[in-house]
């Protein structure tokens, strides 16, 4: 957190209402985000009980597993949610195919409420993305597609720039400070309510209701333990006994007793997601009504190219994703993201004058006032002359670079300068900088091209240019001290002897232990 | 995770007459609450909570009480996660000279020729830990612990350890213990949260490593030197999206470090009992049918005349929390350690924005002219920056 940003919580505290802390919304929000709400049984590393899905607020789809702890149960959710997601998916890259260097015009976009969803996701596609489409155990192919684009877009939602993914919690809390903690802003509800409290509530009033479980379901993707106790248990206990009624007409009469099982599960998971279906369309209704910034676009067409790439490489057979990286990706990817995220920094910073504020404070950035400028001043030093005028900016910021420097201006970001020489007098510091190009081709600077006395301008080291990552040996190449080259990877080999759920679930027998005892068992303690 | 885990009552041999019965009126005829590991390590992640100290030292219920002074704790286990920890649980202690030891075997390197289990639960008393005679438990434990190495098992199921916090003991029960017959002792802690390839949900590690440490001081101060307590503790825990148990070690070293510091830096409970106005109490003074006669705002006085150290963090770990935030609003500190810090350690909301937009009639005093110094130039670029926008 940096001194703004504390300083606009305490704002936000004093005024009781959230304050925002980006000029302009720096992710991309489509036409036509994919939401989706996950709830997964309490405890268990990926049991997905229920999701609320759609592309469309007004006609949400709720899937539904009648037996979370059942591994036929879970893979028909799985091919479900397949479905939808691939569907949607699909009508992305329904199209003519994209030249080798193109991307499909438009890209997927899921919106999910907070990052537990995001880790949800990641396990959900980890737990499908290598099961078997033929032989025992075999789901339908959807399932594994299923899980290698969930795991895609887990692996995007890691990348500072992308937007492929987005929660509502952190899209929110990187453009307003609330008037509570960070810990509390992971509640959707409570952050909601102070962005953005229902009529007649004060924003603590709201941001108080949001915590009553009761009142207010968690967005997921644990669900209320009161909820579980007090609503699951008996449903799935339900369930679980009309399934093993037995034979013949008691078969016949248990499957009717579940029918109608399930008609209550589901109006009760619908009760519990649908206060979250509304709050995450609101919370893209509030980012797409902030003004886009500048790079934003730009931003977007690295994620289509993305998405292209991978949809062409999945089209031709590609293999999933492998469990972890081998040591050479893995620092690759690192790099990458390093990368990624200084670029991120430096395309905030000249799109919002907030952001660029962060940067005035610590002294990466200056603002000064144009106290002398030689536009036409020539360097004869080569063989050739070279337009290279001087300015001089006088500012009381504390100015860090160090002659040789370079420097931009989000008002110039095309035109590169070079500290010359800094010198500081009674707090004023004075900053000669070279300018180098962006003048026009002669050698007399185009009209406007070079800053003119009295002009205020900010200068800062940050850079919009890639870095590009430093080179990594190959992957035969990987030195002893990582492990020596990696074997050469086989999925089919990851998905051996691994059952999706073990032979505790095969066999039932906790299964049984566990909803009696779930029905006994009082108040935890 | 052992069901049982957090018998007992929070008196002990510690402490003098005095503060015993000091301490059983602040808690006013309640049920003692026992502490157990996770609330140790809770205790040790707010050491400067003098409410904290004084409520868990008087072994109150503290959920009862905030919940009946109009701040019910946020905290609920699902019966699903308790199922699940027990099932798990109990797949390996139910046969535990299978997979447990195969597993402990591989980890810990035991011996083979003398494996062993044994249930410190002596004859007679129920595997749920039905015994109320702790002490006497605790004696069993310390006989089986310290016997000569040649009698001694290889797995001790439901010990009982003693542990002394703020001047008193607590009873404590970990999953089980390990002995290697090169004379180390090694806690085990079962867990039931996946380990999927090969990571785990760091926070419920790191929850798992500290009480694992405070095992760790507890059973050294068992086993005295007799026998050496290994710092690395062993964690069992289901495999990727199966049952199967896989095991890890975890080096608690900093974590044994992080305790020791903290414990010794609370202060002791005399100390902190001479601070609370006599005559309070925090008893809900219920009636035979348990209906508390106690008016909740009463309670509430009383517990407000302890001083708590309220931080966003607490909400993951104390049942007061949410009575100390509502007390703390209007405070720095209640949006964040790191905003007080920026905020130049000033505690008051409104004094920050005084200073920080030089409405305060008082001239700076030294000790934040640094702090006011940054705090008026971030909300000048702040009002400049929004200024730009409109």
């Amino acid at each position: 957190m940096t001194t703004l940003t504390s300083l606009a919580r305490i704002e936000a505290a004093d005024q009781g209402r959230a304050q925002l802390i980006r000029a302009v919304r720096h992710v991309h929000v489509s036409d036509r985000p994919l939401v989706v709400i996950p709830l997964q049984l309490a405890g268990e590393p990926c049991a997905p009980l229920a999701a609320m899905i759609g592309d469309d607020r007004s006609a949400p789809r709720l899937l539904v597993v009648a037996n979370p702890l059942n591994r036929e149960d879970r893979f028909r959710f799985a091919a479900e949610l397949a479905g939808v997601v691939l569907g949607y998916i699909g009508r992305h890259a329904a199209g003519p195919e994209p030249a080798e260097k193109e991307a499909y015009p438009d890209a997927p976009q899921l919106v999910l409420p907070n990052a537990g969803g995001v880790t949800f996701t990641r396990l959900l596609g980890r737990s499908t993305r290598f099961r078997p489409t033929a032989g025992p155990g075999a789901v339908p192919a959807a399932v594994p597609a299923l899980g290698c684009w969930l795991t895609y877009f887990a692996e995007r939602a890691q990348h500072p720039a992308s937007s492929l993914l987005l929660t509502a919690t952190g899209a929110l809390s990187a453009h307003w400070a609330t008037g509570q903690s960070a810990a509390e802003d992971q509640n959707l509800a409570a952050l909601l309510g102070w962005i953005s409290p229902p009529p007649g509530l004060t924003s603590r009033q709201a941001a108080l209701l949001a915590e009553d479980p009761a009142r207010c379901p968690p967005a997921g993707p644990a669900t209320d333990p009161a909820f579980d106790r007090d609503v699951l248990v008996e449903l799935y206990k339900a369930i679980k006994e009309s399934r093993a009624a037995g034979a013949g007409e008691a078969a016949v009469e248990g499957a009717a007793t579940e029918r109608r099982v399930l008609v209550l599960l589901e109006r009760e998971l619908r009760l519990v997601l649908e206060p979250t279906w509304r709050l995450v369309w609101q919370s893209v209704d509030l980012l797409r009504a902030l003004p886009a910034g500048g790079h934003v676009a730009q931003r977007w067409t690295s994620d289509r190219k993305s998405f292209t790439g991978y949809a062409r490489y999945l089209r031709d057979g590609g293999f999933p994703q492998a469990k972890r990286d081998a040591a050479v990706d893995a620092a690759r990817r690192l790099a990458r993201l390093e990368g990624e995220q200084e670029q991120l920094d430096a395309q905030m910073a000249f799109d919002d004058p907030l952001v660029m504020a962060e940067h005035l404070m610590t002294g990466r950035a200056f603002e000064g006032v144009v106290v002398q400028a030689e536009p036409h001043r020539l360097d004869q030093s080569g063989k050739r002359a070279k337009l290279r005028p001087w300015i001089t900016l006088e500012t009381a910021d504390e100015v860090t670079a160090e002659p040789g420097a370079e420097l931009r201006s989000p008002a110039r970001p095309g035109q590169k300068a070079a500290v010359i020489e800094t010198a500081t007098l009674n707090g004023r510091t004075r900053v000669t900088l070279e300018l180098q190009s962006g003048m026009g081709r002669g050698l007399a600077p185009a009209p406007g091209s070079v800053p003119e006395r009295e002009d205020v301008l900010c200068y800062t080291t940050l850079t919009l240019e890639f870095q590009p990552p430093p080179g990594f040996p190959a992957r035969e190449d990987t030195p002893w001290t990582h492990g020596g080259p990696p074997p050469e990877y086989v999925p089919a080999d990851q998905a051996v002897a691994e059952p999706w759920d073990g032979s505790a679930w095969e066999d039932g027998a906790w299964e049984d232990t566990a909803w009696e005892e779930a029905v006994q068992g009082g108040e935890p303690s | 995770m052992t069901a049982g885990s957090g018998t007992g009552g929070g008196a002990g041999q510690g402490g003098t007459a005095a503060t015993e019965r000091r301490l059983a009126m602040l808690r006013g005829g309640q049920l003692p609450q026992a502490h157990n590991a996770r609330t140790i390590a809770a205790l040790a992640s707010n050491p400067g909570c003098a409410r904290r100290a004084v409520l868990d030292a008087a072994a109150t219920r503290k959920h009862e009480l905030a919940a009946h002074a109009g701040f019910p704790s946020p905290f609920g286990e699902s019966p699903f996660t308790r199922n699940r920890d027990v099932a798990f649980e109990r797949s390996l202690k139910d046969e535990p000279d299978k997979e447990l030891l195969t597993l402990l075997r591989e980890t810990l390197d035991l011996d083979i020729a003398e494996a062993g289990y044994t249930d410190l639960n002596a004859p007679g008393w129920n595997a749920a830990g039905a015994s109320r005679d702790l002490a006497a438990r605790h004696v069993h434990t310390r006989q089986q612990l310290t016997a000569p190495a040649r009698q001694r098992g290889t797995m001790f199921d439901h010990p009982l350890l003693t542990f002394r916090v703020g001047g008193r003991h607590a009873y404590l029960e970990p999953d089980l213990i390990a002995f290697r017959h090169d004379g180390t002792f090694h806690v085990v802690e079962i867990k039931s949260f996946a380990v999927v390839d090969g990571q785990a949900d760091g926070a419920k590690v790191g929850a798992a490593a500290i009480q694992s440490a405070v095992y760790v001081l507890a059973l050294r101060d068992l086993v005295g030197d007799q026998a050496t307590v290994a710092h690395e503790t062993v964690l069992i825990a289901p495999r990727d999206f199966s049952f199967t148990p896989a095991a890890a070690t975890i080096d608690v070293r900093k974590q044994i470090g992080a305790l020791q510091r903290q414990l010794s830096r609370m202060d002791s409970i005399d100390r902190l009992l001479a601070q609370v106005p006599e005559g309070i109490s925090f008893s809900l003074d219920r009636d035979e049918r348990g209906v508390s006669r106690r008016h909740p705002d009463d309670l509430l006085r009383d517990l407000r005349l302890v001083e708590a150290n309220y931080a966003p963090e607490c909400l993951a770990t104390c049942e007061m929390c949410y009575l100390c935030r509502d007390e703390a609003s209007g405070t720095t500190g209640a949006l964040g350690r790191s905003v007080r810090e920026e905020a130049g350690g000033i505690e008051s909301v409104a004094r920050v924005l005084r200073v920080a937009y030089e409405k305060d009639p008082l001239p700076v005093p030294d000790d934040i002219a640094e702090a006011a110094a940054i705090l008026r130039r971030a909300a000048a670029l702040r009002r400049a920056a929004l200024g730009g926008l409109g």
